[in-house]
């Protein structure tokens, strides 16, 4: 089984705040981690390939430091990485990243047969770019799933997506591509074996002329939304806080509360 | 355009896939007839890539040639999503705007008590498309139904609500169509030269950024709970058009084996709810859940929870709200015992109301709350569903 995980490094959001003066986002000391998600992906990845041999290919698209999270991907036991670092990729929307992605994976992964992803990443929490690089590559894809058996002889998965009230289980043929949310299992932390092993594991760093892409659909060029402006939200208003001292008296402040904001 | 070339060897795959019944084939090879909405469905499904849609990049001067609002009708079961309505109340806001038509996209089995509810809700014209493989919903069916009207008849916005299946669905279509996407939208408007404005928290709803898209249609997917749903005109009547497709059950790359329910508390999904009671850590044990599922009965609400609580087994996944659960917006969320975690936060933080019970005064929950209260949860939550419940007595039809 040739397993790839689209991995994305990304802000500790806590620590990103918009500048009132500038009105351009305030990253400079915030730290970057792999986003949470991501984790569940690889995590699956591991099992899957324990249970049925093969491969964990780590792809990710960023500037250079996001070798830092590739290395967590390598050190949790993943076999080699492809960065896909260029300038020509910055400004990347949803599609475009999913383009660049999709493109990347064809070229120099082409007998794959599952992407793991997670399912959104904490920054945008768009839940896009999985699901158009499966258009992409003209994939199945089966989204949030909390269960998957790979079966590589039947050439098949079954997975268990969640629903607003349990699941559905879904059988798709492989290739096929899943996105991950923390039901799915229970990430391993990397072991000091595995530290000391990820600094010789193999990343291979591509930029845009490697790529057999189309370059108007990279980066920038590529994008077809566009940021117009970014503001801080709303602050919520200083709240009401109170002390109890009598549960009644206080269950009845809430309730004249409640009833003066219309709720109940 | 499409175009098929000579590696076609006349097997029929795309016949079976093509949901138009705009295919043939002839003399060994695929020919495709007027009926084409150019979904591409049968390029997907072509296993020699013989088959090929060149799409052309929306230039200005396209872009009006596109005109109307769209709303993908999303249902569930025997309802119409929340959401769906909260869209066309939105929706005709934006096409009155614009002086442009509002339409609904309505998909599934036997769907069409749905279409007086659609017309309430500011409908003018109402897509209906039913079908076996709609009855539930798949990726590969509904995008390629959605794809061929889309082409088809060139709407300038389509709007999906920020669901499950919402966000699974609408990112395949704009990718086949290159088109820009923007996801779980709080607010939308229309520019001064009428573009769609999409508004969205980002960085967990530490900033927000207005987006536009330079591409026709303009899509969006629209977080439940945030738009207001208008008062339903039930004397309007939408024009009806329904579309009769051809898809063979056999040519859907996925089977949908099993539906597992697990039935959630109180049975409302916590993304559609209007009132949310959560609990934390300081819930103690699981038994205390009943607490939560009391005061949510007295308020009319759905129970809700933190991580801890999730994590330790106490409720399945999809009641937890936050970073690596569901993100939600009710009217009133009740925080019970729960410390307030920035990845708590971000999954709550718009709600209208926020209301905190927690023991810690420096809990970090408090700096969102409407109204906090310091003290003893296990004081203060029976004496409240008490009073809800006395309340309720005195005066039923509060």
């Amino acid at each position: 089984m040739i397993i790839v995980v689209c991995i994305k490094q990304v802000p500790e959001i806590t620590e990103v705040k918009v500048d009132p003066k500038t009105k351009t986002l305030m990253r400079e000391g915030v730290p970057s981690i792999l986003n949470p998600l991501d984790e569940f992906a690889i995590e699956e990845a591991l099992r899957i390939r324990e249970k049925h041999g093969g491969e964990v290919i780590i792809v990710t698209m960023g500037p250079p430091q996001a070798n830092e999270a590739i290395l967590k991907c390598l050190a949790m036991g993943a076999d080699r990485a492809i960065h896909l670092s260029d300038r020509a990729f910055a400004g990347a929307d949803t599609l475009a990243t999913a383009y660049t992605l999709a493109k990347a994976i064809k070229q120099f992964i082409p007998n794959f047969d599952v992407i793991l992803c997670g399912k959104q990443a904490i920054d945008g929490d768009t839940a896009q770019v999985p699901v158009e690089m499966a258009e992409w590559l003209n994939l199945t894809q089966i989204t949030g799933v909390k269960k998957v058996e790979v079966d590589p002889k039947g050439r098949k998965v079954v997975a268990h997506r969640e629903t607003d009230e349990g699941y559905e289980v879904i059988e798709s043929k492989l290739p096929v591509l899943l996105t991950a949310i923390k039901e799915l299992n229970e990430p391993r932390l990397p072991t000091l074996m595995g530290i000391l092993s990820a600094k010789n594991k193999e990343t291979r760093v591509i930029t845009a002329v490697d790529l057999d892409g189309d370059t108007g659909l990279f980066g920038l060029n590529g994008s077809p939304t566009q940021v117009v402006e970014i503001f801080a939200p709303k602050p919520r208003g200083k709240g009401t806080i109170i002390l109890d001292e009598d549960p009644v008296a206080t269950a009845k402040k809430i309730i004249q509360f409640l009833f003066e904001k219309g709720v109940i | 355009m499409i175009e098929v070339f000579d590696t076609c060897t006349g097997c029929g795959i795309c016949v079976s896939r093509c949901p138009f019944g705009a295919i043939r084939i002839v003399e060994k090879r695929a020919q495709i007839n007027e009926a084409c909405t150019l979904c591409g469905a049968c390029v997907k499904s072509c296993p020699f890539g013989a088959i090929e849609i060149k799409r052309k990049m929306v230039t200005p001067a396209d872009v009006s040639s596109y005109r109307g609002i769209w709303v993908f009708a999303e249902e569930h079961g025997n309802h119409l999503r929340n959401v769906t309505l909260e869209l066309l109340s939105e929706g005709r806001k934006l096409a009155d705007k614009l002086g442009e038509p509002l339409a609904a996209l309505l998909l599934g089995r036997n769907v069409t008590d749905f279409i007086k509810t659609l017309s309430a809700y500011g409908a003018d014209k109402i897509y209906v498309t039913e079908h076996e493989v709609l009855e539930r919903y798949n990726s590969d069916g509904y995008a390629d139904v959605l794809t061929g009207l889309i082409v088809k008849h060139k709407p300038s916005v389509v709007l999906f609500g920020a669901t499950i299946n919402g966000r699974d669905l609408a990112p395949r279509i704009a990718a086949r169509l290159r088109i820009g996407l923007t996801a779980d939208c709080t607010g939308l408007e229309i520019d001064e030269e009428g573009r769609l404005v999409q508004i969205r928290p980002a960085f967990g709803g530490n900033i927000m950024a207005s987006i536009l898209s330079h591409t026709r249609p303009q899509m969006a997917t629209v977080r439940p709970n945030v738009m207001k749903r208008g008062e339903p005109d039930w004397t309007r009547e939408a024009e009806i058009e329904r579309i009769n497709v051809m898809i063979d059950p056999k040519a859907m790359r996925t089977r949908v084996v099993d539906i597992v329910k697990e039935v959630a508390d109180r049975a409302v999904n916590i993304e559609e709810a209007d009132i949310i009671v959560s609990g934390g850590r300081g819930l103690g044990s699981p038994e205390n859940l009943k607490l939560m599922r009391e005061l949510a009965e007295a308020l009319g609400g759905a129970v809700g929870a933190s991580r801890p609580i999730v994590d330790s087994g106490w409720l399945p996944h999809h009641q937890q709200v936050g970073q690596t659960g569901k993100t939600v917006s009710p009217k009133l969320y009740v925080a019970v015992g729960i410390s307030g975690a920035i990845q708590h936060l971000v999954g709550m933080q718009t709600s209208d109301i926020i209301i905190a019970i927690n023991k810690d005064s420096e809990a970090p929950i408090f700096k969102v709350a409407t109204m906090g209260v310091i003290g003893d949860l296990f004081k203060i939550v029976p004496a409240l569903i008490e009073e809800l419940r006395n309340a309720k007595k005195e005066n039923p039809t509060r």
